[in-house]
């Protein structure tokens, strides 16, 4: 008799064309609507992979995503992806698919080896045996097992265009699943006039009624008769739930719409609905004999689908191992195809083996099977009844250890589990105002039972949304009567039975674990990585338990079961990157003048989310930046300064409320007046800087910088809306509507002067410090005679969008003056000179006493940070404060992070250099630190260590401020 | 993932919302003892249960709310105003 798996009929594939594809690089034939999983069955194929740990072979075990052997990579035009289940993999002409964890071939695999040295090869092995010395660990014993472990490869290709994206969906109710219960919920609840999303993971809607053909005709005038509110997405699964309604939906396109959406592959789906109803069906368990892992052992209801669906015999002298009357629609169907089968029923009686017998079935009750003969594929099966056993010959084995409620999706929102003892499994329940679970998902077997429970559920989302139902539903032909199962775990014989087939964790392992005290069950999942693989132990997570439970001593349901994790289902990083790749990756923020700055040669910096000029030349060095720089100090020059935060805070308590959230006073600035000022978190440390301007007596602006300003809105909201709810003042962000330039030099006054009109610029009328509202460039806007260069120095502030004229006045005007743009790095410069810190300094560590600014803080009245910050450990004047660096010797550079030590206790840092920059104004380089007790160190030299230069430079220890500390050219 | 019910906005997802912290107690008065201010910066209950806690909406209206939120189930008892005195459940 001819022996292994072969097409015998076209099952429910209606197109017969043969369709091409490659499995390691041999070509095969399926037809149209194929998994690569029948396609391959259907040509004699049982070998497809090997396993994780001892590279056993291995073949398939089911017909569906919780596939825990049969995975594959997959070449396509995105490149080389690992792990995609065969079992849901549609072939297409030209699919090109690789076995893999197999080397140098998938017949003959040499890491096998590890299969003899399995007793050495227990769970803990690498924790036990790798432990020392430490060293090897990194340099030898890492790598080797990462070499050896791992199942297959990514290899990225053609990342030009996304493949997948994100979508959003709302629904009054969230169907999953569309099996009889799940069809009936959504045809009630669409009935309804409820908007209804209904998720199935097949290519096609009717879950379990695909494989029974008494049953056709009914679900097709279900799937006729969906209201069109009821919107169906095949090929879609649920795989996360996050409360609150929320839940991910990971779709797979088909071939053809993937070809007409250029490539798009994979859509995550963020759905938010108001009810669930899960009707995601049950999973048929494994059962633990030794070589349970053997080609041609399959799950019952696999070799049902296989059959049935595709038309393909998973053997012709199959062997069923089954404990349950549900199972034996597999025996009928094979039975009904004319292949002859041994059923093995560890029950001594039941209905459904009786109807076997009768079909001329060979059933041997009170059996069990205990043990598998061949290696890369079965050749025979072990039965043993009363006591004695023997060989019989069999090509396949089809097993069903029962049925567990897939609520995953439920268990992993966090619903307890309650055992129930007739179905031997957990089954759940959602907590109040989520939905229900229907069907045989909530342990309901049988199609017609599934049907009327799919219609209480829908009836009670129905009352709790306050719906009207429609007509009653459609009456089913009752299920046939069936026998209890038994019990079916662990069949107790010595030798290798797996309970997860991916992991390769037996039952051995379990029972180590047990004895080395991993008696909980999240435990032995850590130490013997049972159901820690992608299947998440789908088929074989409660086995594990079981088998647990009886080396316990103890029940199943007193064990329970492994908390599932999202996602539900491995799904591809990209699928969870969407769109969000690249370019895309983050949002950009560009400036008013981004044109401009373009056309002018700028290099860009991102800043946060903005893209800023840092020089206006496209050659790396510093040439460019001290040549801007120089020339705002001997001359003229204008920089973009949009970025800083702009807070325009009004009302007839603006001043209190700056008060409160300012370490320094604002109610006495006078109008027309700006101030520089510091804002401290609660804890007394430094958050933030800037210049505040009264525009009136009630209307202020309020500067940030640019890396806090969105951080300081919402810190000013939050004591606006708490401490300071009783104030009259309200907070707009107007960062965006307003371009700011700088104009800086000692020339800046006369460019100004041409800009703006209605504004006396003399330094006696309009003061360093000084603000205004004045007509710039033609527009309305606003003068601040502020300055971070330095110099003397203008901002000027028009409307965003009157940016472009403004500022080439400004350049028109400086012609004369030689004015020129600057950067970022130029200012940078600049400023480091002057002494001003920006986030370098401002890290989050530092107190207003770090930075110099102790006397800003106000003794009157009550402030943010005001409490803390005098504690002890924020003003001792051994903390890091701000000094100057300089290097001895002038040709010497400094480095952002060197560390300053003194020469005698060269191990010990002392602080540490926050920013330098070459001088145009000094000799050399220049540079600012915080240095422990920093302040009496001044004249004192030390080291800048940067060990990873090899550089140890002398440096004196200065005044932050490397020019001009009586601010002379400031109030010029 | 939350939603938050915004009493100005309607259901909102909570990626449009910025967590502001314990709600439970107020800033102590300016005559405080630094002792005050500390247990007010630092120390938090960290219940097993319902806790009053800020959502700013930042990415919508920009008002505080204060949330009765379960820390366990993340039920959402009660959404208010930073004045109101919201009912925590049992």
């Amino acid at each position: 008799m001819s022996d292994g798996p072969v097409r015998v009929g076209p099952g429910l594939l209606t197109r017969t064309t043969p369709l091409r594809f490659r499995f390691d690089g041999r070509e095969y034939q399926g037809l149209a609507g194929d998994t690569l999983a029948s396609a391959l069955l259907s040509s004699g194929v049982r070998l497809i992979g090997r396993s994780f740990k001892y590279h056993r072979p291995r073949g398939l075990v089911t017909a569906g995503p919780e596939e825990p052997c049969a995975l594959v990579e997959l070449l396509g035009p995105c490149g080389l992806e690992p792990n995609r289940p065969a079992t849901t993999l549609e072939i297409h002409d030209g699919l090109q698919a690789l076995s893999q964890n197999r080397w140098p071939s998938l017949a003959v695999d040499l890491r096998a080896i590890n299969g003899l040295l399995a007793p050495f090869l227990v769970a803990g092995f690498y924790y036990k045996t790798f432990m020392w010395p430490r060293s090897a660990w990194e340099r030898l014993y890492e790598p080797a097992i990462r070499r050896a472990a791992g199942l297959g490869r990514l290899v990225p290709k053609d990342l030009s265009h996304a493949p997948a994206e994100t979508v959003h969906a709302h629904a009054d109710v969230l169907v999953v699943g569309s099996g009889a219960a799940g069809l009936v919920a959504a045809r009630r609840l669409g009935d309804a006039g409820l908007r209804v999303l209904l998720l199935e993971q097949d290519v096609t809607s009717g879950g379990g009624t695909l494989l029974d053909p008494a049953w056709s005709t009914w679900r097709e005038s279900q799937q006729r008769g969906l209201s069109p509110s009821v919107k169906v997405l095949t090929r879609t699964a649920a795989v996360g739930a996050y409360g609150h309604g929320v839940y991910a939906a990971f779709e797979t396109l088909g071939i053809e719409e993937s070809a007409a959406l250029g490539g798009l592959r994979e859509r995550l789906h963020v759905i938010r609905a108001r009810r669930l109803v899960l009707a995601s069906g049950a999973l048929e368990r494994h059962v633990a004999f030794p070589d349970n892992d053997r080609p041609g052992v399959m799950l019952a209801g696999a070799a049902l689908a296989y059959l049935r669906r595709y038309g393909v015999a998973a053997g012709r002298r199959p062997v069923f191992f089954v404990n349950s009357d549900l199972a034996y629609e597999a025996v009928d169907a094979y039975l009904a195809a004319n292949i002859r089968c041994l059923v093995v029923d560890p029950r001594r009686e039941s209905l459904a083996a009786d109807r076997a017998r009768e079909r001329g079935a060979e059933v041997r009750a009170g059996s069990l099977v205990t043990g598998v003969a061949g290696t890369r594929a079965v050749r025979g099966v072990r039965v043993e009844s009363g006591g004695r056993g023997h060989w019989v010959g069999a090509d396949a084995l089809f097993v069903s250890g029962g049925y567990s409620p897939a609520i995953a999706l439920a268990s992993e929102a966090g619903t307890s589990l309650r055992w129930q003892e007739d179905i031997c499994a957990f089954i759940a329940e959602l907590e109040p105002g989520t939905g229900r679970i229907a069907g045989a998902a909530r342990g309901l077997f049988g199609m017609a039972a599934a049907a009327e429970d799919g219609a209480r559920a829908a009836d009670a989302v129905i009352a709790e949304l306050g719906a009207v139902p429609g007509a009653p539903p459609d009456s089913v032909q009752p299920d046939i009567e069936r026998s209890p199962l038994t019990p079916l775990w662990d069949v107790g014989q010595p030798g290798k039975a797996f309970v997860d087939l991916q992991n390769d964790v037996t039952t051995e392992d379990v029972r180590l674990s047990a004895r080395e005290g991993f008696e909980h069950v999240e435990h032995m999942k850590r130490y013997t990585t049972h159901t820690m693989a992608t299947d998440q132990g789908r088929i074989g997570g409660l086995l594990g338990t079981a088998v647990l439970a009886a080396a316990r001593g103890v029940a199943v349901a007193q064990v329970g079961q492994v908390r599932p994790r999202p996602y539900l289902q491995s799904i591809p990083f990209a699928a969870l990157a969407g769109a969000e790749v690249g370019e895309h990756f983050k949002p950009k923020r560009r400036l008013p003048l981004n044109d401009w700055h373009e056309a002018a040669g700028a290099t860009f910096v991102a800043t946060g989310l903005w893209l800023r000029p840092l020089v206006y030349s496209r050659e790396a060095g510093w040439g460019a930046v001290l040549a801007e720089a120089r020339a705002v100090r001997s001359t003229v020059g204008v920089t973009d300064v949009s970025t800083l935060g702009k807070i325009d805070v009004q009302g007839k308590d603006a001043a209190r409320f700056l008060d409160l959230v300012y370490a320094n006073r604002f109610d006495n600035l006078p109008v027309g007046r700006a101030r520089y000022g510091i804002m401290l978190r609660e804890d007394g440390m430094l958050f933030d800087d800037g210049t505040t301007s009264r525009l009136g007596p009630a209307h202020y602006l309020v500067t940030t910088t640019t890396a806090n300003s969105s951080a300081v809105l919402e810190h000013l909201e939050f004591q606006r809306q708490t401490v300071a709810r009783e104030l009259d003042v309200l907070l707009t962000d107007v960062t965006d509507e307003w371009a700011q330039f700088a104009v800086a030099g000692p020339r800046a006054r006369e460019v100004v002067a041409a800009v703006v009109e209605e504004l006396p610029l003399a330094a006696t009328e309009f003061p360093f410090m000084a603000a205004a509202e004045a007509v710039v460039a033609g527009t309305r806007g606003r003068v601040f005679r502020i300055s971070f260069s330095g110099e003397l120095a203008y901002e000027l502030a028009v409307p965003a969008r009157e940016a472009e004229r403004a500022f080439t006045a400004i350049l028109e005007a400086g012609k004369a003056h030689g004015i020129v743009p600057y950067g970022l790095d130029a200012l940078n410069t600049l400023r480091i000179e002057k002494g001003h810190i920006t986030g370098a300094e401002l890290n989050g560590n530092t107190s207003a006493d770090d930075l110099g600014f102790a006397r800003m803080l106000k003794r009157e009245g009550d402030f943010i940070g005001k409490h803390l910050a005098g504690r002890p450990g924020l003003v001792s004047p051994e903390r890091l404060q701000l000094v100057g660096v300089r290097p001895l010797d002038r040709r010497l550079r400094l480095r952002n992070g060197a560390q300053l030590v003194a020469p005698a206790a060269p191990a010990k840092s002392l602080g540490y250099i926050t920013s330098s920059t070459p001088s145009v104004e000094l000799e050399g380089w220049v540079g600012l630190a915080l240095l422990s007790a920093g302040r009496a160190r001044k004249g004192e030299t030390l080291l800048a260590a940067s060990p990873i230069h090899g550089e140890e430079t002398a440096v004196e220890i200065t005044s932050p401020h490397h020019l001009d500390p009586e601010n002379l050219r400031v109030r010029a | 993932m939350l939603r938050i019910h915004c009493p100005w906005c309607g259901p909102r997802d909570e990626s449009e919302f910025r967590y502001r912290g314990d709600a439970s107690s107020e800033r102590p008065g300016p005559g405080a003892s630094p002792e005050e201010f500390a247990r007010f910066t630092y120390e938090r209950a960290n219940p097993l249960g319902w806790h009053l806690e800020w959502w700013l909406h930042v990415g919508g209206c920009r008002q505080l709310l204060k949330v009765c939120r379960h820390t366990l189930t993340h039920e959402i008892a009660a959404v208010g105003r930073p004045g109101d005195a919201l009912k925590v459940p049992g």
